[in-house]
């Protein structure tokens, strides 16, 4: 039906596109963040962008069995490193996240994020189809979870396991497990927050009580909030111009190339760059989920909609942060923020995602997949 | 097995794939409207509250830095200024923009004619700063100096050139003590009046004199200049500039002219001049000599040149006219006098002089050894004579002419724009009583009569002493040109007495009397005045009976005060005067207070020929005072260096030197008044008394 060789019809281009428009931004970003300099933010991220843009290529040509047959393996891996990383990794700083490899540092809860996913799909992907009703659906699940979040929250990493919780619980809820029990647990879960609260540590409470009033201490713990939505608010609709923030290159802006690079963006290129960006996220989500509703095998339809919206929390949670609705909590916004671990993780979800696209579209012939 | 449960909720394949896809637009959904409550919540924070957060962004971008208000000016009565401002053009170097610091110094210290150590101190301090805190390079530049950085702008990064203002007086040292100095606030003054003001750099306050009694009126407001500042206080750029407003300006009465001619006229000696306007109080001049120099003490004083006057036994620091107290010897005479006439002594009776009269089991005498002979209060008042004072004063008693002495303003504190003045003692038996717990001897009136013992003047009180004699009105000493005044209480003395003694006054200076020496040079004017001369030791029998040394054998510090008192023209008195020479002696007759006196006033009916006179004179002294002055320093330098040099480091710094020489020194420090008698304690006038006075 067109003259244009299949390969290259199957090559999904669109998304890379996105992707490419995304990371593209982040970039420029970065090099204003630098006052206008690519070192040493901006030439990195882009070689990193380009090297993990190969690796999500590579994985989409894995067939989607592989992913499942290696769910279970994968985990128990990353469950051990977890683990290793509460003996090893000594006392350094407050939180233990890292083990020194030598020639790099492994951060084995980024690893978690996605396979938390994989982990619950192949699950419920083996579970017999009566079985989904029963008691014995829900009690592998809940401690698949609860192993690597409490390795990760006792880190102590608050950001990171709630991603791995939600992430978890996202997977059982698309399971097709009772409606009331997610409704039950929230419940709960609003009557035992109170005494939740009071089993964290001091700079998470803190953290949290300057969430709900950033202003009451404005240069200390609440300083981060409140020069974030100063640098956010103060770019208006159209922003003060590129390399014209001043909140980011007078240095008010903690974190600016990092955690909070959206308020960096958001100052120079105001509510209409702001807009850009979330929409720009907005049709990735869309992609991941209608790939995950038209694919047909279980294990493949959980995982498309896990990845995307564990890339979706990223993106929810930092967003959330730097407009003050959220704890400063240090989950980094995915192309935007300077970092390879996250920009890591977020394409291994899409390369995945990719994959079980190609494998959807291979199976059904050549339809409409966006 | 579906068949099988029939209670459960069947779930099939189809069913289950049924709900994935349901729960999949579910979370699609929740993640489409999470998208928008964050579109919706960056709208209300960058759009409703947009101006809020821009103000905060901007109050965190903006920092602002007072500019210190240029300081008022002091004027004289005519206008021309006492103190003003002088543009001050300096260099700093900001370390973070150089780029070859080396050859950055290297070109300035060529342009500027920078010495090698002041090149290594630069260096030094561009060593240790933080970066963008600006180093000094140089400052008091000339306009050409600045100008010449200035165009070499685009080959000095970093450097930047600046101008401000600081305090300028154009009479240097005359006018020392009048005005006082500026200088930066301390931290007691901070703390005092807490305001930001005062810790800004380069703004100073009045320190002494009338630039502290004026301070507040003084002052003006500051300006502010808007900066670019990074969150760790580096500035970026600078925006916006407010320019201050300066000070209010004062006029004093002082004639800027006769204050520095009285200054230079004190030539080499330590001493004080004070010229009163008879019609109406006002303080023509008021000079203490030696001084400092105003400029250096507003630009901070050097250690060594603060040693050098605190170490110079002609007392630069203290200003004499209001701090220094001497017996007034016989310039009381004329008062005395006064007090005898009103007691109801005729001026024709006669008291014969043979030289001494035994009071008690003393003898005293007449300066005179062989005696006047009989005198008449002319001839006594003419001739100084003491014996007749003695004589006359034991007649009426001391609480008469008590009473007179404090009607013609001694031991009388006057209502001055100046932090500390000491007003002396007039003694009479009631206070000998209570300070002393002693009772009053005739020796004491006959002490007193003579302007010795007790009794106690300072300059500015001897000049009112003469306003008072010459116009019969208690006139109140005045710096504010135009202030209000009350029209002042007379002295009590009817007209005729006040002629017989302007008439003997005359006789002192024009009839043959002690002093010839301050005869008027202007014709029709004709001076009136009486001398002084206060003797500060007692003179032994044996002493006395070998003969009396002459004051020019003795050290300085022994010698006798010489004092003169006068007005101008004495039919008619119009000015009237005060000059006081420490420790004079009478040994130099063109240095000592009557021709001072004179030349001073001539200067008043002629200034040209004063000048003249004076500069013929200041040939034999080596210069004007601020000449004399520099050669003092090099000398003092020099000295000081050879002392290093041959000791080896008893002390490295100047300052220890200084303290330590201070220390070792019996010379009284600078402020304190020599204090015979507890009467004379420093009280400041009240704050601001004068303060909001006429500009």
């Amino acid at each position: 039906m067109s003259i244009v060789p299949k390969p290259i019809t199957e090559f999904p281009w669109r998304i890379l596109a996105l992707l490419l428009v995304i990371a593209l931004f982040g970039t420029v970003v970065l090099y204003s963040a630098a006052s206008g300099s690519i070192f040493p933010w901006a030439a990195n991220q882009g070689v990193r962008f380009c090297v993990f843009s190969a690796m999500a290529l590579v994985l989409s040509r894995i067939p989607v069995t592989t992913f499942a047959r290696f769910a279970f393996p994968a985990y128990g891996a990353v469950l051990a490193a977890l683990v290793l990383v509460e003996l090893i990794g000594g006392v350094a700083g407050g939180s233990q996240r890292w083990i020194n490899l030598g020639f790099m540092q492994l951060q084995p809860s980024e690893f978690m994020k996605p396979i938390i996913v994989l982990t619950i799909a192949r699950f419920y992907a083996m579970l017999p189809v009566g079985e989904i009703r029963r008691w014995n659906a829900i009690w592998p699940a809940l401690i698949l979870i609860g192993f690597p979040w409490a390795l990760v929250l006792i880190q102590p990493d608050l950001g990171t396991a709630t991603m791995i919780l939600a992430g978890g619980i996202t997977v059982m809820f698309l399971a097709g497990l009772p409606l009331r029990l997610f409704i039950g647990s929230g419940l709960t879960l609003a009557a035992i927050i109170p005494i939740a609260f009071s089993f964290l540590h001091d700079y998470q409470k803190n953290r949290i009580l300057i969430f709900l009033d950033p202003e009451s201490d404005p240069l200390g713990a609440g300083y981060h909030i409140s020069q974030s939505k100063i640098a956010i608010g103060s770019g208006g609709i159209w922003g003060k111009g590129f390399l014209q923030g001043t909140q980011s290159h007078l240095q008010y802006l903690p974190e600016g190339h990092t955690d909070f690079a959206f308020a960096t963006m958001a100052e120079e290129w105001g509510l209409l760059g702001g807009t850009f960006l979330i929409l720009a996220f907005m049709l990735l989500f869309r992609w991941g989920i209608r790939v995950a509703m038209r694919t047909e095998d279980k294990f493949a339809r959980m995982t498309a909609a896990g990845l995307t919206t564990t890339i979706f929390f990223y993106v929810a949670i930092n967003l959330m942060m730097v407009m003050g609705l959220a704890p400063v909590v240090g989950i980094p916004l995915p192309f935007m923020s300077y970092g390879g671990s996250s920009m890591l993780t977020v394409m291994l979800c899409v390369g995945i995602i990719m994959a079980i696209d190609r494998a959807g579209k291979r199976r059904s012939g050549s339809r409409n997949w966006a | 097995m579906k068949f099988l449960t029939p209670k459960r909720k069947i779930v099939t394949e189809a069913a289950q794939s049924f709900t994935f896809s349901r729960r999949a637009m579910v979370v699609g959904g929740l993640q489409g409207a999470i998208g928008a409550v964050l579109i919706g919540r960056m709208a209300w924070i960058s759009v409703v509250q947009n101006e809020k957060y821009s103000l905060l962004s901007e109050s965190n971008r903006v920092n602002m830095t007072l500019i210190p208000p240029r300081r008022g000016w002091i004027l004289d009565r005519n206008g021309k200024p006492l103190a003003n401002n002088r543009t001050d053009f300096r260099v700093d170097l900001i370390p973070q923009r150089v780029v070859d610091a080396e050859a950055t110094i290297t070109h300035l210290a060529q342009l500027l004619k920078l010495e090698p150590d002041e090149v290594d101190r630069i260096r030094d301090d561009l060593d240790k700063s933080a970066g963008f805190r600006p180093v000094q390079v140089a400052d008091k530049l000339t306009y050409d100096q600045y100008a010449a950085i200035s165009v070499r702008l685009p080959d000095l990064p970093g450097v930047a050139p600046s101008q401000g203002f600081s305090r300028n007086y154009p009479a240097g040292a005359t006018v020392g003590h009048l005005l006082g100095y500026v200088g930066a606030a301390t931290a007691e003054e901070f703390k005092a009046r807490k305001d930001p003001l005062l810790i800004t750099p380069g703004f100073k306050i009045g320190k002494d004199g009338l630039e502290k009694a004026f301070d507040r009126h003084l002052t003006g407001k500051p300006g502010a200049k808007r900066v670019e500042v990074t969150a760790r206080g580096k500035i970026m750029q600078e925006l916006t500039t407010r320019q201050d407003t300066p000070g209010r300006s004062i006029k004093l009465t002082i004639d800027a002219g006769l204050q520095e001619y009285a200054g230079r006229r004190l030539a080499t000696q330590s001493g004080s001049v004070v010229v009163i306007d008879c019609q109406n109080g006002d303080v023509l001049a008021l000079a203490s000599m030696p001084s400092f120099d105003p400029n250096s003490f507003s630009d901070g004083i050097s250690h060594l040149e603060y040693e050098m006057l605190s170490k110079d036994d002609h007392v630069p620091l203290r200003n004499k006219t209001l701090q220094g107290l001497y017996p007034p010897g016989s310039t009381v005479k004329p008062m005395v006098a006064l007090a005898l006439l009103e007691a109801g002594v005729g001026p024709q009776e006669t008291v014969n002089c043979p030289g001494a009269i035994r009071v008690g089991n003393t003898l005293f005498h007449c300066h005179k050894k062989r005696g006047h002979g009989p005198l008449n209060m002319r001839g006594a008042i003419a001739q100084s004579c003491d014996i007749y004072f003695y004589q006359m004063a034991q007649r009426i008693g001391m609480d008469r002419i008590a009473s007179m002495a404090h009607r013609v303003g001694m031991g009388q504190k006057f209502d001055l724009p100046f932090p500390s003045q000491s007003y002396g003692t007039v003694p009479d038996p009631a206070w000998k009583e209570r300070k002393y717990n002693q009772k009053w001897q005739v020796y004491d009136t006959v002490n007193a009569t003579i302007g010795q013992g007790y009794m106690l003047i300072n300059p500015l009180q001897m000049a009112v002493m003469a306003a008072r004699l010459a116009t019969g009105k208690q006139l109140m000493p005045n710096f504010i040109h135009g202030a209000p005044r009350k029209e002042p209480a007379p002295v009590g003395s009817t007209e005729e007495h006040l002629v017989v003694i302007r008439d003997a006054m005359n006789a002192v200076v024009n009839g043959g009397g002690t002093g010839g020496a301050a005869r008027s040079s202007i014709p029709g004017v004709m001076i009136a005045g009486k001398t002084g001369t206060a003797q500060v030791r007692r003179i032994t029998m044996a002493e006395r009976a070998g003969g009396v040394r002459g004051n020019a054998g003795l050290p300085f510090k022994l010698r006798d005060h010489a004092l003169f008192q006068g007005f101008a023209p004495f039919d008619n008195p119009r000015y009237a005067i005060a000059c006081i020479i420490e420790h004079g002696g009478h040994t130099i007759r063109n240095e000592d207070a009557p021709m001072i006196a004179s030349d001073t006033l001539s200067y008043l009916f002629d200034p040209a020929k004063a000048l003249e006179k004076l500069e013929t004179l200041e040939k034999g002294w080596g210069g004007t005072p601020a000449e004399r002055q520099a050669r003092q320093m090099a000398a003092f330098r020099l000295a000081k260096a050879i002392e290093k040099g041959e000791v080896p480091p008893p002390a490295e710094n100047a300052a220890e030197n200084a303290t330590a020489a201070n220390s070792a020194a019996p010379a009284p420090a600078p402020p304190a008044p020599p204090a015979p008698s507890a009467d004379d304690e420093d009280v400041p006038p009240p704050p601001g008394a004068n303060g909001g006075a006429t500009p």
